[in-house]
Parts: structure tokens; C-alpha cells; sequence
């Protein structure tokens, strides 16, 4: 039984529906759903990396690296919020975020 | 079953179940070190579909940078996480409801799906051959065909390292910091004072 690209498409597809069950939840902890969010941009990327190596085409493994790119940027600067909102109000409990003035 | 095969089913079992105690561990570290672990899966994962490149980077970015990343802000923050936690098993019914309906559509997409089979002759770049490298390859488009993509990434790493120095940049009141400008414009006037001090009495002030 060869590894073929379904394979890949259900694994990635499980690690998704991991990731947005982790949303749904950890609907309190900030942090587990940053973490989450992390899950489902890695299961698009094995989308994408499984397309781009039985597709015989690299193009996909360059997009990868794109998304991988703007997950990085987005854990920073989501933690970086959190940090900040947490010296503010010395909590970082969701239901507490309904605040739209500083 | 070959050794490629073999490799792809423990790959996968690790990484799912690492996935999953990432949104079930009661202690948000632990969560964090399932997802180092998880990624150490998915580097795996990508060396078997031959992505070299992709999976090194993975490793540096996400298990080296992101990863610790969570892992100060989770040690940094003093907050009461078993609180955080009340309510899961609330949610896990509608949760799990939402979930299974998901995986059933995307396990029915990916079971439906063929590939045309002029497709992959239509390759935009082709990928790496026995003469070229995975990481060869990618650079060799990567840096001419999406150029500004990758600016344009790069730009986004900067807008994002500017943001979140800014949001946590904090100048605190009681710390004193040098001034340069304080320092260079000092004369001997302002610094320097002579006093004749007479002998056995000392200086008061």
C-alpha cells in the first residue's frame, strides 16, 4: 500500500478540524487559540506541500513558505497584544475583550 | 508496507495526537511543548514528500522561534489557567458537533478528488530532479519568478517586528537613560567649581 496524496489531504484535513475544535473549546484562553490558529496554518501548509510534491511543481512549496511567513508575523504580534492587554487589565480572559477603547 | 509508508503512519500518529493534547492539556505549557512536537512531526512529514527545505525551516522557525515565543509569554504572564479552563466540557458538545461536520466535508472533498492528468505535465516549475536539490530548486525560483514575493515577506516580517516592539515597548519613570545631548553640552562652567578649603575643616556641601 503506497502513500498516495489523499493520505496527506486526510492528515492535514484532521489537523484542521483539530485546530478549529480547539477554538471552539478553549473559548477563555487566548493563548490556546493562538496555538490553535498555529495548527491550521500547518495543516494548509502539508496541503500545500503534498500538492507541490505529487504535482511535480515547486510553486507550491514557495507559497508554503509564504504562509509560513505571515504565521510567524501573526504569532508575534498576536502574543505582543496579548502581552500588552495583559498589563493593562491583568487578565487575559476572552470574555473580558469587549472593550474597543483602551 | 516499505519503510516510507511505515515512516508516514508514525509521522501522522504522532503529530495528531500531539494536535490533539494541544487543545487538551490542562497546563498551557504543556500545550506549547505538544506543539513543538507536533511540528517536529510535520518536518518529518515534509522530508518524506521530499521538501528538504521547507521542513528545516519549519524546525528553525516554529520549533526555534515561534514555539519559544508561546512558551515566554505563557511563562510571562501570571495568570490563573484553571479558571481560564472552566467551561471546556460546556462547549464540547457544540464543538465536537461543528468539528465532525468539517472533517465529514473535507474527508468527502478529499475522497471525491482526481487530478487531471495533463496537470502535471502544465508544471509551472518543475520540481527538484535527481540533478537539482529541493533546496536548488526553490531558490532558483524564489529568487528570480517571485522576487517580490519574497519582499514582499520580508516586508511583512518587518511591519510585524516594528508592531510588536511598539505594542510592548514600555518606558518606565524611574529609570534613568543617557543623554547624549546632556553629556556633549556640559561646560567647565556648569561642571566645575573651585573652593579654597581651608585646613581641618572640610568641605559641607
Amino acid at each position: 500500500m503506497t502513500i498516495g496524496l489523499s493520505h496527506y489531504l486526510t492528515v492535514a484535513a484532521i489537523l484542521f478540524t483539530l485546530g478549529i475544535l480547539g477554538i471552539f473549546l478553549n473559548r477563555k484562553n487566548v493563548i490556546v487559540i493562538l496555538m490553535s490558529i498555529e495548527l491550521i496554518l500547518l495543516a494548509v501548509n502539508i496541503n500545500l506541500v503534498a500538492f507541490s510534491a505529487f504535482l511535480g511543481d515547486i510553486v507550491g512549496q514557495i507559497y508554503a513558505l509564504l504562509v509560513l511567513t505571515v504565521a510567524a508575523a501573526e504569532a508575534a504580534i498576536g502574543l505582543a497584544i496579548l502581552v500588552a492587554y495583559y498589563r493593562n487589565r491583568g487578565s487575559i480572559a476572552v470574555e473580558d475583550i469587549n472593550l474597543m477603547k483602551g | 508496507m516499505g519503510a516510507a509508508a511505515l515512516f508516514f503512519y508514525l509521522f501522522a500518529a504522532v503529530m495528531i495526537a500531539a494536535a490533539f493534547m494541544v487543545i487538551a492539556a490542562k497546563n498551557p505549557v504543556h500545550s506549547v511543548l505538544f506543539l513543538i512536537l507536533a511540528f517536529v512531526n510535520a518536518a518529518g512529514l515534509f522530508l518524506l514528500l521530499g521538501a528538504e527545505f521547507l521542513a528545516m525551516i519549519l524546525v528553525v522557525v516554529y520549533v526555534g522561534a515561534v514555539a519559544v515565543l508561546f512558551l515566554f509569554v505563557v511563562m510571562m504572564l501570571d495568570v490563573d489557567f484553571a479558571e481560564l479552563r472552566q467551561g471546556f466540557l460546556q462547549y464540547l458538545p457544540v464543538g465536537a458537533l461543528v468539528g465532525l461536520i468539517f472533517l465529514v466535508e473535507l474527508v468527502l472533498v478529499v475522497g471525491a478528488w482526481v487530478t487531471s492528468p495533463g496537470l502535471v505535465k502544465t508544471a509551472a516549475s518543475p520540481a527538484a530532479s535527481a540533478a537539482v536539490t529541493n533546496t536548488e530548486a526553490i531558490g532558483r525560483v524564489l529568487y528570480t519568478t517571485y522576487i517580490h514575493y519574497f519582499q514582499l515577506a520580508g516586508i511583512v516580517l518587518l511591519v510585524a517586528m516594528i508592531g510588536a516592539i511598539v505594542l510592548t515597548l514600555r518606558h518606565k519613570p524611574n529609570v534613568r537613560r543617557q543623554d547624549i545631548g546632556v553629556q556633549v553640552g556640559r561646560t567647565r562652567a556648569a561642571s566645575i567649581e573651585v573652593r579654597k578649603v581651608r585646613s581641618g575643616q572640610g568641605v559641607d556641601a
